[in-house]
């Protein structure tokens, strides 16, 4: 309620002023909801620490995740080895510090790439209607059918192991939702007068469509592209658990679940660790899309 | 209505069509040989291959893989609609007879999820819309918040941990199917129906709660609450009704997610159903078989869909009239 009231009093100082408010007001607004609940100030801290993890990676990590030590292995967590050993003697705190860069990798190549994607085939099929949005939206449909894990499983599975096909893999199974949303926010951007204005005077489609509608209809889509990434991490870690995703020595999450599964007896954490880390990379991206969702629509400020 | 329940059955085909033409595009163009099964110790990495080009030509021609690949298409899909969904390569089984047991011990599990989610999902969701605010909606929008977080895999290794190695409770290896020793397959199920229900249960009680909170500011609501009416005709006849429409539609992606999840639950459960059927083909590079087990995932997904559209329909005239 709070929050209410100074959003009153900040539009009523503008419309007093009879200006346009300051360019930088949107952002300053944007900032107050997002910074101003705990949960997404923590879920934000929570991915700048992540990222920072990922680029320093080798100054953070004692060890080298793939160096075996077998005399150590499956050693308890002690001050040499935080996390213990695994059960080759690799430093599992180390093996964490550089999963995070390749789930990181996987994460925002696989988002980019399939937002790239569906927004050109959302943005053709709200723009030119008719059967190419019906070709478009079948399409997806189809896409859609398969539960994301199967579609992901079937191109990983038979497209051979390595880091290339699983980004292939989990960004494919992204385009259609990408595109479902694209299609959405576009569809009600192209009523607008100012696009009616640009075909007027006589823009070509393409660049109606890049310099008119995306901009505008582009904003609710980073809500998605963040949870995006959260999704894309979950299911590169569930590949390499199955042992179709990041192969073997590669510190990724998943593999490092799979691996410890059989040694829980000896050193749950090799086991444990890397599901809390992808749970706290998950969170803090989801709480990052909330916030961003709050902070641009005005309807849900301060409600849900 | 029966126009709006032909055409979503109409629409239904079309997908189903274009899924089979996904599935077989995919395991016919993507790199990697149909008939890796054959090739001695193969392996990605390595690529030896212990054939010679003229076995491998033949074993070509044997399985009909010569053909341009639309002939080879209609012919499946003609097999496939007799029923015939092919042999496997590596153990030379019917795939039928193969999936046989495996897709009701699937279909079992994910039905009690499917039960326990949405029953679990709702009436948390209701609760914190109804006490928004009380310390139990803030304890349970937390655990949902995180629940939606946690990957089932993970998680079933954590029960198994816990309630398996630690505290020797509930029995994680040695699956029996529930007419052989039901109290045993009762309590082998708790830990799998766990890992799987949590992150639904979790998805579905945001949305409950969010929907039903939407609801809660409508006219029509308040119109209900000045009329005097009570707690209990308002909270069940004006809201909860009209805060199920999206739920409904929501329902085909939860069935899509307990199916994903159950690939994952009986992999680390070690239950012999569809998942682990199709995990394991992957790895064999059975393709008849990966291509038949996504195929079916893929059916009873568009026929769940088919049914949430049709009841959507029926629930809200708004949708079949447009």
């Amino acid at each position: 309620m709070a929050k209410k009231s100074t959003d009153v009093s900040h539009n009523s100082d503008a419309m007093g002023a009879a200006v346009a408010p300051p360019h930088h007001s949107e952002w300053r607004r944007f900032a107050r909801v997002f910074f101003g609940r705990k949960l997404y100030l923590i879920g934000f801290i929570i991915v700048v620490i992540l990222i920072l993890v990922a680029i320093f990676a080798p100054l953070i990590a004692p060890y080298d995740p793939n160096t075996n030590d077998l005399p150590n292995k499956l050693q308890g967590p002690s001050a040499d080895h935080w996390f213990g050993t695994d059960k080759l003697g690799r430093d599992t705190f180390s093996r964490i510090v550089y999963g995070t860069q390749i789930s990181m990798e996987i994460g925002f190549i696989a988002v980019f790439s399939s937002a790239i994607v569906g927004i050109i085939m959302g943005l053709a099929a709200a723009y030119f209607g008719g059967w190419v949005f019906a070709i478009i939206m079948r399409v997806t449909d189809a896409m859609m059918a398969l539960p994301g894990i199967i579609l992901v499983l079937l191109i990983a599975g038979l497209g051979g192991r390595g880091i290339p096909v699983v980004i292939f893999a989990l960004g494919f199974g992204g385009i259609a939702g990408m595109c479902r949303m694209m299609c959405g926010q576009a569809l009600s951007v192209t009523q607008n007068d100012y696009v009616m204005a640009a075909r007027v005077i006589g823009m070509s489609n393409w660049r109606i469509m890049l310099t008119q509608i995306f901009p505008n209809a582009f904003p609710p889509l980073i809500v998605g592209l963040t949870m995006g990434i959260g999704g894309v991490v979950l299911g590169e870690a569930g590949l390499s658990y199955l042992g179709i995703g990041v192969p073997a020595p590669a510190p990724s999450w998943g593999g490092m679940v799979m691996d410890g599964q059989a040694y829980l007896l000896n050193n749950p954490l090799v086991s444990l660790i890397p599901g809390v880390a992808i749970m706290l990379l998950v969170f803090g991206f989801n709480m990052v899309g909330d916030g961003i969702r709050d902070a641009i629509d005005p309807r849900l400020r301060g409600v849900l | 209505m029966t126009a709006y329940i032909i055409r979503r059955l109409i629409l239904g085909v079309i997908i189903l069509l274009l899924v089979t033409m996904m599935v077989f595009l995919f395991v016919r163009l993507l790199p990697g040989d149909p008939l890796m099964v054959f090739m001695g110790n193969y392996s990605p990495s390595t690529q030896i291959n212990t054939m010679t080009s003229e076995q491998h030509d033949e074993l070509m021609h044997q399985y009909g893989l010569d053909r341009p690949i639309y002939v080879q298409y209609i012919d499946w899909l003609n097999q496939v609609l007799h029923g015939n969904l092919g042999k496997s390569l590596r153990v030379g089984q019917d795939i039928s007879l193969l999936i046989g047991d495996k897709i009701g011990r699937t279909a079992y599990i994910g039905t009690i999820i499917f039960i326990i989610t949405t029953i679990g999902g709702i009436l948390a969701g209701i609760y914190c819309a109804l006490r928004r605010g009380t310390w139990i909606d803030n304890t349970i929008t937390t655990i949902a918040n995180i629940g939606m977080t946690v990957p089932v895999f993970w998680f079933g290794v954590l029960l198994i941990y816990l309630f398996g190695y630690q505290l020797h409770w509930l029995p994680f290896f040695q699956w029996k199917d529930p007419n052989q020793d039901f109290w045993y397959s009762c309590k082998y199920l708790i830990m799998p129906v766990a890992s799987v229900a949590l992150g639904g249960i979790a998805g579905m009680a945001r949305l409950v709660r969010s929907c039903m909170l939407e609801v809660m500011r409508t006219d029509y609501v308040r119109t209900a609450w000045a009329k005097g009416l009570s707690e209990r005709v308002i909270v069940v006849r004006h809201q909860l009704k009209n805060a199920m429409i999206p739920v409904v539609t929501a329902l085909g992606g939860t069935l899509g997610g307990i199916l994903g999840g159950s690939i994952f639950i009986e992999n680390v459960f070690s239950i012999p159903g569809m998942g682990r059927l199709m995990t394991s083909a992957i790895f064999d590079y059975d393709y008849q078989i990966v291509q038949a087990t996504a195929l079916i995932f893929g059916g009873i997904i568009i026929f769940s869909n088919l049914i949430v559209d049709i009841a959507w329909g029926w629930l809200d005239p708004r949708i079949r009239l447009s």
